[in-house]
């Protein structure tokens, strides 16, 4: 035994067994936030299920399954199990997602495996997606156009014609939404923006009468602008509203389903593999790119992916030429004594401080202290509404990028002294000062640490949440910070984030069984962001790598 | 004894005492040099010919390569380093407080013991020293590189590679290249240190021909542990021992007739 220990193969399990736990810790992590969150996108059955009560009666439910567990008995009432006569300790339940929010108080329900008289899933049955009040659930009987029916269930096209016009509503719709948000919103921002043009006449005592009329006149310009664009939208929302669909629900009773509600319609239960894969990648592409709906529990998450990423590389731009410049100086400039050293120690403590702290100090010196001052030189006409004073993304980066700087620093550092004295010394022989030296041989050859730094700022940046709900973030935001008016980047704005996407769907919703699934796949979609963008940081590495390979005898 | 090179040795020999200002490219004068308390230079005083080689030889820690890096003043990059006395270039102590660093450096080049090409192209690592004086036009560019590769003896080697990394080059022409790189400047004095000891036999040899070639042009200043190399390319040599000057005459005559008694227990491998 002990000749084994001698042998130092215990040490090689020791630290290869090390490595196999956190592997399978992160592998797990990641297949399990990825299973349960893609499987959301999953088409699953439609269930019509029987279900005893306890008056004797049945009740008829029309769902998916959304999850089942196994309880124990003596959890349930006394009068549940002798009505289902369960003999055995646990008993399996269903998590049924039966929608049709308007019509039952709650659009989840468990339903016990035993009570289950009858369990179909026919073919018939729809998914309705709606813009609003979720999914519902049913059977199309027949569509109507302005109150007269045009097909019944059973006729040879019907479903032909029911994708046709719900197609045609979805892109109204579209159009209708992109009016909104492209040309109405512009010339909102433009009124604001002329409101803002006589305001600051107005205090620096320039607002002639010439002024006035012709800020008059560009006002009426964009009311009459606006009154064209309100009425293309009407009309178009007019047009969306002509079709309905008769749904026949799970109570048995046809009731009228809106089209210009209706975003998608579907048969799960008639779908063949290929055809779910496809419906599968169809929602996958509908989550990263549309915006939420119904207080974030429905919809995608496109401001939130947008927010982030935008946020990181702003973060980026301005951490690594500080990191940069601060590490140089370190490095080259400042007197190998104990103060440098001291403040090598701080800066690397800088990295220990927990994150909220940043949050406060973002908050009460960039927001309050800079973006206050900011706000009273530059955007007074604009007071008491603060521009810049308010949370928003420029300080969330900027936050974000003292509290990575210390990361840029010390990788940036430790490149810096592996380069070989020979090179700065072949450059100064050349008659290079020493700036010339550190900008011309010195930082390209540092730059894969740059880059290095730079991804781990980027991994820690993408994932803290906590210092940005103080400087930034918000559950929803109107607009990007990056649109099609002038001056285009928005950078007062605030913005969606993902990670405090998951905190505000997964404990902030008020329906929290159809939040769930949106948690993983936020996550997951989350840790494919942060992946994607060290993925990119690293290749860029790699390929700096390899152009500035050290001398190598 | 040492085989000297019958082409150097049959140059005109100078009297290294009283050279005419023409023909002195360098005077050091009464050099004191010391890292912290340890003195490693005493009292240097020699003349350095031009468009000549001199090789300054002696054993290890002997202070050759110190002395030869006080010429272009690359001993200020060590904090401890501290120097007394002269060296005089044109007649001005390059010493003195006014001195720009970086000009002087343009006008005294350096190689050194490993090649150092930068982490660039072959072209770039040539014009490296002319971007740094703001040559911009292309064409002035592409003649220096040709005529310094050729003047490096590099050219017929890489001209169809120019672009390519200065690391795809073998050891050998790696230094040829950062000769090539130092003579683009036109350097009045290039100092070498050491230059082939990190090469193969056979690229020794392309560089020695090439020292020989480029005195006709510069002053060349070669710190060398190779004895035979120092009597195969050099005009005059110094022997430095323990930090002294100790003898400092022709190549043909130090290494023939010494007349002190270290160096002649040195170059006849009595120690070193």
């Amino acid at each position: 035994m002990k000749k084994w220990f001698r042998t130092g193969k215990p040490w090689i399990w020791l630290t290869a067994g090390s490595v196999s736990i956190s592997l399978v810790a992160v592998i797990g992590l990641v297949i399990m936030i990825g299973w349960r969150g893609l499987s959301f996108f999953w088409p699953s059955a439609i269930h019509e299920m029987d279900v005893k009560q306890a008056d004797g009666g049945t009740k008829h439910i029309i769902g998916e399954i959304y999850d089942s567990e196994i309880v124990p008995t003596t959890r349930l009432p006394q009068s549940m199990v002798e009505l289902a006569e369960i003999e055995s300790e646990t008993i399996t339940r269903y998590l049924m997602k039966i929608g049709n929010r308007e019509y039952v108080p709650l659009d989840f329900t468990w339903v016990l495996e035993s009570l289950v008289t009858e369990d179909t899933t026919p073919a018939d049955l729809a998914v309705i997606e709606r813009s609003k009040d979720g999914n519902f659930y049913g059977r199309i009987t027949a569509i109507t156009e302005q109150g007269n029916v045009i097909a019944r269930q059973g006729d040879a096209d019907f479903r032909e014609l029911l994708f046709e016009r719900v197609e045609r509503a979805v892109e109204l719709n579209e159009q209708a939404m992109g009016l909104q948000e492209s040309e109405i919103a512009s010339v909102n921002y433009a009124m604001g923006e002329l409101e803002l043009e006589r305001r600051r006449l107005q205090l620096e005592d320039e607002l002639t009468d010439q002024a006035v009329a012709y800020l008059q006149e560009q006002r009426e310009k964009l009311q009459q602008d606006y009154q064209v664009y309100e009425e293309q939208l009407f009309d178009l929302r007019e047009q969306a509203q002509r079709d309905t669909l008769l749904v026949k629900d799970f109570r048995g009773e046809e009731v009228t389903v809106p089209m210009y509600r209706v975003l998608d319609v579907n048969f799960p239960n008639d779908m063949g593999f290929f055809a779910k894969v496809g419906h599968f990648f169809q929602q996958i592409g509908k989550f990263v790119s549309e915006d939420p709906r119904e207080a974030n529990t429905e919809g995608g998450v496109f401001p939130a992916i947008f927010g982030t990423v935008f946020m990181v590389l702003l973060m980026s731009v301005i951490v690594t030429p500080f990191g940069v410049v601060a590490a140089v100086y370190l490095h080259e400039y400042a007197g190998k004594n104990s103060i440098t050293k001291l403040i090598r120690i701080a800066v690397i403590n800088l990295a220990g401080v927990p994150s909220i702290v940043y949050g406060v100090f973002g908050l009460g010196f960039f927001v309050y202290m800079v973006g206050g001052s900011l706000d009273q030189v530059f955007y007074p006409e604009a007071l008491p509404n603060p521009t810049f004073g308010t949370p928003g993304v420029l300080w969330s980066a900027v936050t974000l990028a003292i509290l990575t700087l210390p990361v840029v620093i010390v990788s940036t550092e430790e490149g810096l002294s592996r380069i070989p004295s020979t090179l700065r010394e072949g450059s100064l022989a050349l008659g290079a000062t020493k700036w010339e030296t550190i900008w011309r041989i010195i930082i390209p050859m540092a730059s894969p640490a740059i880059m290095t730094g730079l991804i781990l700022a980027v991994a820690r940046a993408a994932g803290e949440v906590a210092p940005l709900m103080l400087v930034g973030v918000v559950k929803s935001a109107p607009m990007l910070p990056v649109d099609g008016n002038f001056p285009y980047f928005h950078l007062d704005r605030k913005f969606m984030h993902l990670g405090f996407h998951i905190y505000d769907v997964g404990f902030q919703s008020p329906n929290v069984e159809a939040a769930r699934p949106l948690v993983y796949a936020t996550s997951f979609l989350l840790i494919t962001v942060i992946v994607g963008l060290n993925l990119t940081a690293i290749s860029v590495r790699n390929h700096l790598r390899e152009k500035y390979r050290s001398l190598e005898h | 004894m040492i085989s000297v090179n019958p082409t150097t040795s049959n140059a005109e020999k100078l009297d290294l005492e009283n050279l005419s200002p023409e023909q002195t490219a360098l005077s050091i004068k009464n050099l004191d040099l010391f890292y912290g308390q340890d003195q490693a230079l005493y009292d240097i005083s020699m003349h350095v010919p031009k468009n000549r080689v001199t090789a300054f030889i002696g054993p290890s820690g002997c202070g050759k390569s110190t002395l030869l890096r006080c010429i272009n003043r690359m001993n200020d990059l060590v904090e401890i380093c501290k120097v007394k006395g002269d060296i005089e270039l044109h007649g001005k102590n390059i010493y003195d407080k006014d001195v720009d660093v970086a000009a002087l450096r343009r006008r005294i080049g350096m190689v050194f013991q490993r090649p150092n090409p930068f982490p660039k192209s072959i072209y770039e690592n040539v014009v490296y020293g002319l971007r740094l004086q703001g040559v911009k036009d292309r064409r002035v560019l592409d003649e220096a590189v040709e005529t310094s590769l050729r003047g490096a003896a590099l050219w017929d080697e890489v001209k169809d590679r120019l672009n390519a990394s200065a690391f795809s080059l073998s050891g050998g022409q790696q230094q040829r290249l950062v000769i090539a790189r130092s003579i683009a400047i036109e350097p009045e004095i290039l100092l070498l240190d050491e230059p082939t000891s990190a090469l193969d036999p056979i690229s020794t040899l392309t560089i020695e021909e090439l020292i020989t070639d480029l005195k006709k042009q510069f002053t060349v200043v070669i710190v060398t542990h190779n004895m035979q190399q120092a009597a195969r390319v050099s005009d005059q040599t110094a022997f430095l021992y323990m930090g002294k000057l100790i003898e400092y005459a022709d190549t043909d005559t130090l290494f023939t007739t010494p007349s002190e008694k270290q160096t002649e227990d040195y170059i006849t491998g009595r120690y070193g």
